[in-house]
């Protein structure tokens, strides 16, 4: 069997300050097989990824490719040694056809001029190779992603991958698309390349892969055939620990009025999506990423626009056209991405905080002062920014103060529905616990939020009732009493 | 705390303080009441025009059209004057009223085509000199009421007409900047728009703002030009938004957008001034006089851009060491 082996990863450990993003991590890949690598947001999937691209380089622990061991592989070595990753941003020249890309950076060349005629010839023969059905001199540009999809695949076995890593590759593909992605796939298997698969649809690992490995926290808990196993089994395997943090105690109110009517809503990625929220709810949105939970917030903000279906505050139809619009009608969005969206890191926490009110506070254009200043300093103190002067810089703060800025932006602005955003993204544990009983104490004050989260654990702890969507769909609804996250991961990976 | 080093904050005035001693070792007639005055009056035109440029730089664009807004009010308003016998203060607002309709019309264009700024008031500097072409038919046009020419040339006590309209304007910018909240919006929109428009700013209507006040006081500055020189020429302006955006370059206002002072643009605008005034002093000519401010420029912009990727660099290490440290 040993001969077989083409990859191997040693006792891999890599640690960032506080982190230990990989603990003793073994895992081997055999030639000819589909091996899938499944594990939550955040399990570590990623970083085992870029230890043997080169990307990253491992604290400890080797690589071993086709017997040769490397302590810290450089992406050169990488590629040199038949390894082709594919990532989920795909690393095509949009303005150049498609022949040009697969022959990027080693263009076929007659004397000086590039031949054109030979690169298409290839270009022609190794996508009837792998079926793939696409013009070589299309520019890429007009390709959808998922023929984009397939370019980048067929970019990385014209390298003569012999190994090769599929991270997310279903991700951007219609049903057609991924059928033909399976295609490759087999054929490639049975001309014995070997290949990683990551996934997070339970359904095509079952469909393709040969065997599967488990990533946690980390660490890798197992590696099983698939045939052997099961959904639940997985999913069991994926999620099986225990909740690690305290969440504030919630009394659910099931009876408070319905203040948002969310009604066959559709366009921006989500189709015919329908739920409710009540006042002093919080209300999580569970699911994948790219599963339109983003898209909805988008959407109710004024950033995106619905073609179809409505949303209803209060029994009124919002028509909301813009950010400003959204912030006159109460809602407020803390953003997925605080440093390009949620804040102005160029600017201080106090004109952070009045941002969205300044046109409130000023008579005649002219800002009052002391109005603001008074603002200021209330919720600077009531969210415990740490900071000496307000004055400070934004950039120089913290990932949990900055989320502090957000939310006393927003606060700021008095508004009803708070949607939140992956709230507690990179910020360390002390300050997640902070946001978490901000976020309580701010339905408990009658505000309804509505939280769209990744990690588990966070969706759970914190919401009252849960809404997953799958696709752009709602998939599920869970009531407080029902939650775990078998079921969760189940909903959110129906389609 | 700040990312700012004394040199990015002070080093502007300690240029001008240079320049000053250099000039004033060379040239003997170069420190006298008279001759500051003078170069204070040389440069109102560039330092009125400079706070509408500041503003549009501020919001990460750029407006090239100030010249040729200046040689268009030059003839529309000499036009409006000496051949429809308009009163003067009739003719300079209804300029003014035009040149805002234009930086108006530029900034629907940037903000609603999505032309990128260096494109779209490239044409406008095309269409308005062309203009004061056509109108003027390539002759100056002159004639005017005597009174007219105080605001070019007229004194209050000791002190030049167009010094104190420009003293004005730079308090009035400053006004905008630091009492406003529009004037904060500047600085949200340039530093990073996406996240100005997700804090309900409204964008659009505030870039267009920018451009608009940028042809108002570029056409101000057009027509104290014109009560300078008191005959109406399409061949006025002709390189005058280089210096202007020099000076506000200098005046440590980002390239990129997002930050900047008015203390700093006023030094800005002086440094042109005495830089130009000091070496026709030295008898330097003009092309030597270009090849200055030339390098002036590519200096000035090349230390910007260098300390920023310095500050950037010293962030993401802070960032990276702080990291994952364990609360705030």
């Amino acid at each position: 069997m040993d001969n077989n082996i083409v990859l191997e990863f040693k006792n891999i450990y890599k640690e960032y300050p506080g982190v230990h993003a990989l603990k003793d991590v073994s895992f081997e890949l055999r030639k000819g097989e589909v091996h899938a690598l499944v594990g939550e947001n955040g399990a570590g999937k990623s970083t085992l990824i870029k230890t043997c691209s080169g990307a990253i380089s491992p604290t400890s622990g080797t690589v071993v490719v086709n017997g040769n061991e490397f302590s810290n592989l450089t992406p050169l070595a990488s590629r040199e040694n038949g390894i082709g990753v594919i990532y989920q941003e795909f690393n095509l020249v949009k303005e150049m056809s498609v022949a040009e890309n697969i022959f990027l950076g080693r263009a076929l060349r007659n004397g000086i001029v590039i031949d054109k005629k030979a690169m298409n010839e290839k270009t022609v023969e190794l996508f009837r190779q792998l079926g793939i059905k696409i013009d070589p001199n299309v520019l890429v540009k007009n390709l959808t992603t998922g023929y984009q999809q397939m370019v980048e695949i067929a970019k990385a076995i014209s390298m003569e991958s012999k190994i090769l890593i599929m991270d997310e590759p279903s991700a951007s593909l219609t049903n057609r698309e991924l059928d033909a992605l399976f295609q490759i796939i087999r054929k490639l298997k049975n001309e014995g390349v070997a290949i990683i698969y990551i996934s997070h649809r339970l359904d095509e690992i079952f469909e393709v892969t040969d065997r599967v490995s488990v990533m946690r926290d980390g660490e890798l808990i197992t590696t099983i055939d698939t045939a052997d196993s099961s959904r639940d089994e997985l999913v069991r395997l994926m999620v099986g620990r225990e909740l690690k943090e305290t969440f504030p105690e919630r009394e659910v109110k099931k009876d408070n009025e319905i203040i948002l009517e969310v009604d066959h809503l559709s366009g921006n990625g989500l189709t015919d999506v329908s739920f409710n929220v009540r006042k002093g709810e919080i209300l999580g949105l569970g699911g994948l990423i790219g599963a339109g939970r983003t898209e909805f917030a988008q959407i109710l903000f004024g950033v995106a626009h619905a073609t179809g279906g409505s949303i209803r505050l209060r029994d009124e139809k919002l028509e909301i056209k813009s950010p400003s619009d959204a912030i006159e009608k109460g809602i407020a969005l803390v953003p997925e991405d605080r440093k390009q969206q949620g804040v102005l890191l160029h600017m201080s926490i106090q004109d952070n905080i009045t941002m969205p009110i300044l046109k409130r506070i000023s008579k005649y254009s002219v800002i009052n002062r002391k109005k603001e200043k008074e603002i200021i300093e209330k919720y600077k103190n009531s969210l415990r920014i740490k900071t000496p002067s307000t004055e400070q810089l934004v950039n120089n703060l913290s990932g949990g103060n900055q989320q502090k800025v957000v939310l006393a932006k927003w606060l700021a602005a008095e508004p009803d529905i708070i949607v939140f955003d992956e709230p507690t993204r990179g910020i360390d544990v002390g300050a997640k616990q902070e946001i978490y009983a901000i976020m309580d104490n701010l339905a408990k004050e009658g505000k309804t939020l509505i939280m769209i989260s990744s990690e588990m654990e966070e969706l759970i702890g914190v919401s009252d009732r849960i809404v997953v969507l799958a696709e752009g769909r709602v998939t599920g609804e869970l009531q407080k009493e029902e939650f775990n996250q078998e079921s969760i991961l189940k909903y959110a990976s129906m389609s | 705390m700040k990312n700012t080093t004394f040199f990015q904050k002070y080093g502007i005035v300690v240029v001008l303080a240079g320049l000053i001693v250099f000039f004033t070792i060379m040239s003997p007639a170069f420190l006298t009441v008279d001759n500051l005055f003078n170069v204070a009056r040389q440069v109102s035109m560039i330092g009125i025009t400079s706070v509408g440029m500041m503003f549009v730089m501020l919001t990460g664009g750029i407006d090239l059209s100030v010249g040729s807004v200046l040689a268009f009010v030059n003839v529309v308003c000499a036009y409006f004057m000496v051949k429809m016998n308009m009163n003067p203060w009739a003719a300079c607002l209804l300029c003014m009223v035009i040149s805002a309709g234009f930086g108006f019309l530029n900034g629907v264009i940037i903000t609603k085509w999505r032309v990128p700024p260096i494109i779209s008031s490239m044409g406008f500097m095309n269409i308005l000199s062309g203009l004061a072409f056509i109108i003027s038919g390539g002759l100056p046009i002159y004639g005017f009421d005597p009174n007219f020419t105080i605001m070019g040339q007229g004194y209050i006590s000791i002190i030049p007409i167009p010094v104190i309209i420009m003293i004005g304007i730079f308090i009035l910018g400053w006004f905008i900047l630091n009492k406003t909240y529009f004037g904060r919006y500047f600085y949200a929109i340039g530093g990073n728009e996406e996240a100005a428009k997700l804090a309900g700013i409204n964008v659009i209507s505030t870039k267009q703002m920018v451009y608009m006040l940028s042809g108002i006081f570029a056409s101000l500055a057009g027509i104290i030009m014109l009560s300078r020189l008191n005959s109406g020429q399409p061949t006025t302006g002709t390189g005058f938004e280089f210096e202007v955006i020099i000076a506000v370059v200098l005046g440590g206002v980002s390239v990129n957008g997002g930050s900047g002072r008015i203390f700093g643009v006023v030094i800005g605008v002086l440094i042109m001034g005495i830089l130009s005034n000091g070496l026709v002093l030295m008898n330097v000519n003009d092309y030597v006089q270009d090849v200055v401010q030339g390098i002036v420029l590519v200096i000035a912009v090349g230390f910007d851009c260098v300390s920023k990727a310095k500050s950037e660099s010293k962030l993401k290490e802070s960032v990276k060491n702080k990291g994952n440290a364990v609360s705030a």
